[in-house]
């Protein structure tokens, strides 16, 4: 492959009526129009023709009785379904000495549910050929399915039992705990996984819900009961704490009633959502040099804290990320991969999340060109501040704007967008202006917001690699002082089983 | 054209339960140079994927230039006669279109993804560097890229834990010479190697329109395409007539036990053998087989190693289909305080009771189900399916093969599952290659021969 996708970024979802969209066209050449059987003329790129315009179908929203908020939009050419279950806690809701709480009560929901084992759940699901996945993360936990017309009915009945009527039994809970803990043993392997570790804990500190682990400790891992997980489940899994997408082959009309039968008796409680408090920024230019012996590559990771998810400068932002490291021919990746070599791929991206998650500049550089490579890095960073040319911004607003429609091809990335809108109450007609707002973002939009967030008097570098080939290089490049750390500071001492 | 072309799923029961009958409407054309074209309307999405195969994949190599189908596939996207360096990305970001490609044994694919009104841009990039590659090659693209692939092999193999496991397995199982017997990415030495000679030799051999084939799917119009097609395309001339490939069988006559210490903590499993080329008999057999090993909480290996037992942190079993002759890889990894050999051991157990008793209905149907909601599912995407109509050209003549695929797995019978086993899992015919952390060679598979991973 030519690249790995790589991109740090998630594309902010929309649901847009284009039907005439004379902005778009706006930007674009005029089409040529005529073909010519002849020899064609390569002398120039052929003109663009007249920007399609994409029909979008409206989102449907509908509230079950138990106050269930619940977001449809039909898309009927494959007869495939998505579902997407998102409870609005995570594991910023866990206390410290419980860390791995939401995770591990998410993965348990299948794990038996309704009297049901964890090995007869799966085998009703898989003979139905549906998958049914669980997931907890920061904010959010989550079940999503994806079924195929035909086997939705009965797909549906066995997600409402995972989600209605979990189990938790203690076997499963022992089985899922080893396997956790091995997984935390495995860990030490992964230059790039003790690089993300290293990432969380040096930009927002650990006690910060964003700078500790999220799959938990040997330690926390090894306290979690079940009654912690019923207790978790009993708090926060509450259809007034949570939303449902529903994306695909369906009618609105017909599935809110297959909906209200199956998850109407979920009841609601009181929920209080948890706010996470502002990180700090990061002080200094330090240089974490974790080493890992003999590694082919060096594993780089420059970070500061970024912003959240509602700011007013995210178009801008996405905009500057494009030009900086969010996409092939940003400056990052030409720098790093086709300029010098020193690199397979470069980017860049900000996590935007609730509370200012991190900014990261990211890559994998061979072990004799860490130093070389780092310089380079901070060129970028520092350049970024200067301002960008007319191409270069033109490009990267064609690049996000005209290939959105790509978004609404399928149901996962539908639903996945969906979701995201609403866990961000993004206004109504956030779709509509999706657009006109990147296409809005001005020169010295991109100055200040490269000004204001890509501030490289304040970053935290992370390097894993081969302390002895790459720390004299890097101590030449003065671009920051030098802590040395292994990988057992970053991942604690390694699980005993 | 007012006629809307969407994928047509008839729902029908036939008497094997697949729910769905599969036809994707497509239009081919041989153009007078030779290059194929492959067009399929859906308008779903204002949305074009270009899907362009090269018949050539690292299987067309030459000893000594391991690697290089790969690397010339890095310097495709590096610039033409008329498209200068760096514009190739940049003009395609600008339409708000993305691309990539890939490189197997036997293919190399490129393709574009673009919005609807870029069709002619991506057709004029595509077509010259078809005809005018080498009229802006130079030793500086070639170098540069030559870095890249390197940095590429690094991230994925030397970096990556077991990461070379893929490189040893394949120089086990086939035969010297043999055309799968080096990975696509070829070893670092060969890559040093790769001149700017070998570049041109390999583009008139191998990049020429009769070698290739084009698939266009998505919001097109079929008359429009097919003239921009003839207009973008036609000038380039026909190559000379590729020459055949090595034909060497590849066949295993005794059990090679291998193995070699990676910087790991938990020692793994790969059992490997020979078995059908995709889209031959007994291929969708290997891939149920597959399944009903391991795919699932309830699989047999996973429900005795990892769920019951508790021995294994993964097991997984895959067939992996390619055009000469497929291989068929089981691999599971052992929790701390066990050895490879006692997951030998249980592996072993189930492939002898597979061989003897056919799976029960259910755990076929269990098998295929899956298989079919995700062949549905990838139907989705223009692009899976522009590269699926190309395969599906490649190896069998007939772009839309959509049914005839899903219908070999619907046609097979629980004892057809043991029949494959009993031919394919030879105990006398296969590699079990053992990874260990550095310096515990005794939780390796019993009677393993260190091997090196050097020049791999």
């Amino acid at each position: 492959m030519k690249t790995i996708d790589n991109k740090v970024i998630h594309y902010p979802l929309s649901i847009i009526h284009w039907t005439t969209s004379a902005l778009l066209v706006v930007l674009l050449l005029v089409s040529s129009g005529s073909i010519n059987a002849q020899s064609p003329d390569r002398t120039k790129p052929p003109a663009l023709g007249p920007t399609p315009s994409l029909k979008l179908h409206p989102i449907q929203k509908f509230t079950l009785s138990n106050g269930l908020p619940v977001y449809v939009y039909e898309k009927r050419d494959v007869p495939i379904i998505q579902l997407n279950l998102v409870v609005k806690a995570g594991s910023v809701d866990e206390p410290a000495d419980k860390l791995g709480l939401a995770g591990m009560t998410a993965n348990m929901m299948d794990e038996g549910a309704a009297g049901k084992s964890a090995l007869q759940l799966s085998d009703e699901i898989d003979f139905l050929g549906t998958s049914i996945s669980v997931s907890g993360g920061l904010h959010t936990s989550g079940i999503s399915m994806r079924s195929t017309t035909s086997k939705f009915d009965a797909s549906l009945k066995l997600f409402a039992d995972i989600l209605l009527r979990p189990d938790f039994p203690e076997s499963e809970l022992e089985r899922l705990r080893k396997q956790y803990l091995t997984s935390l043993v495995q860990a030490y392997d992964r230059p790039p996984v003790i690089a993300a570790a290293a990432t969380s804990q040096l930009v927002f500190g650990k006690n910060h819900p964003y700078g500790r682990t999220t799959v938990g400790t040997e330690q926390t891992l090894n306290a979690l009961t079940v009654a912690d997980l019923k207790n978790f489940y009993d708090t926060y899994y509450k259809p007034n704490n949570s939303f449902l997408v529903v994306a695909g082959d369906v009618d609105a009309n017909s599935v809110m009633a297959k909906l209200e039968q199956a998850l109407g008796e979920w009841q609601k409680g009181e929920v209080k959502p948890a706010t996470v408090a502002k990180a700090k920024q990061v002080s200094g230019r330090t240089i974490y040099l974790i080493d890992k012996p003999e590694a082919a590559q060096s594993v780089i990771r420059i970070c500061r804290v970024g912003t959240d998810r509602m700011t007013e400068d995210y178009f801008p932002l996405l905009v500057m990320n494009t030009i900086l490291g969010g996409s092939f021919t940003s400056r990052l990746n030409q720098n790093l991969r086709e300029i010098h070599g020193y690199a397979y791929g470069a980017g860049s991206g900000f996590a935007f999340r609730p509370s200012p998650g991190p900014f990261t500049a990211s890559s994998d550089v061979q072990t004799d060109a860490t130093d070389k490579a780092l310089k380079e890095f901070m060129k970028e960073l520092n350049d970024i501040s200067k301002p960008v040319s007319d191409d270069e911004l033109a490009k990267a607003k064609n690049y996000i704007a005209l290939g959105y429609p790509d978004n609404f091809s399928n149901v996962g990335s539908i639903a996945a967008q969906i979701a995201e809108m609403v866990l961000y109450n993004l206004p109504e007609n956030y779709f509509n202006d999706y657009i006109n707002k990147v296409m809005a973002v001005k020169k010295e939009d991109v100055r200040r917001v490269a000004k204001k967030y890509i501030d490289t008097d304040d970053l935290a570098i992370i390097i894993v690699g081969d302390k002895a080939k790459i720390e004299k290089g890097l101590k030449e490049t003065k671009v920051g002082k030098i802590v040395n750390m292994t990988p057992t500071d970053v991942l604690g001492p390694m699980p005993k089983l | 054209m007012k006629k809307i072309f969407l994928l047509v799923l008839v729902v029908t029961l036939t008497a094997f339960g697949q729910s769905v009958r599969l036809n994707v409407p497509y239009e081919r054309f041989v153009m007078k140079n030779g290059l194929n074209v492959i067009l399929h309307q859906d308008n779903t999405t204002p949305t074009i994927s270009v899907n362009t195969w090269y018949l050539v994949g690292s299987g067309y190599e030459k000893p000594g230039r391991t690697g290089f189908a790969h690397l010339f596939e890095h310097l495709m996207f590096e610039g033409s006669k008329n498209v200068p360096e760096g514009k190739f990305d940049e003009w395609l970001e600008a339409s708000g279109g993305s691309n990539n490609g890939s490189t197997n044994t036997d293919r190399t694919n490129y393709f574009e993804d673009i919005p609807s009104n870029a069709l002619e841009l991506a057709l004029f990039l595509d077509s010259d560097r078809m005809g005018y590659l080498l009229d802006a090659m130079t030793q500086e693209k070639l170098d540069g890229q030559r870095d890249v692939v390197k940095n590429e092999r690094r991230q994925r193999y030397e970096n990556s834990p077991y990461g070379m496991a893929f490189p040893v397995l394949v120089d086990a199982l086939y035969p010297k010479g043999h055309p799968y017997s080096w990975t696509t990415i070829g070893s670092m030495q060969d890559l040093s190697a790769a001149s700017l000679d070998d570049v041109k030799e390999f583009f008139k051999l191998y990049y020429a329109p009769n070698n290739a084939t084009l698939a266009i799917a998505g919001d097109i119009d079929i008359p429009t395409t097919k003239a921009l097609v003839e207009k973008w395309f036609n000038e380039i001339p026909r190559g000379k007539p590729v020459p055949p490939q090595d034909r060497t069988p590849a066949q295993l006559y005794e059990e090679k036990r291998i193995m070699f210490e990676d910087r790991v903590q938990l020692p793994r499993l790969y059992l490997a053998w020979h078995s059908p080329a995709s889209l031959t008999p007994g291929d969708a057999e290997m891939d149920l087989l597959a399944s009903v090993l391991a795919g699932g909480k309830n699989s047999r290996l996973y429900k005795r190693l990892v769920y019951e037992m508790q021995i294994a942190q993964d097991v997984s079993a895959f067939q992996m289909s390619q055009r000469l002759s497929s291989v068929f890889i089981i691999t599971a990894t052992a929790r701390v305080g066990h050895t490879l050999a006692e997951l030998e051991t249980v592996i072993q157990e189930e492939i002898n009771k597979i061989k003897t008793e056919a799976p029960s209905i259910r755990e076929l149907d269990r098998a295929r189900n899956q298989y079919e909601a995700n062949f549905i599912g990838q139907l989705e995407s223009i692009n899976a399916k522009a590269d699926m109509l190309n395969n599906y050209y490649y190896l069998t003549g007939n772009p839309d093969y959509f049914n005839e695929d899903l219908a070999r797995y619907y046609a097979v019978d629980p004892k057809d599952i043991s029949t494959v086993a009993l031919t394919y899992l030879k105990d006398d015919a296969r590699v079990v290659m053992s990874i260990v952390p550095k310096g515990k060679q005794e939780l390796a598979a019993s009677n393993s021969t260190i091997v090196s991973t050097e020049g791999k």
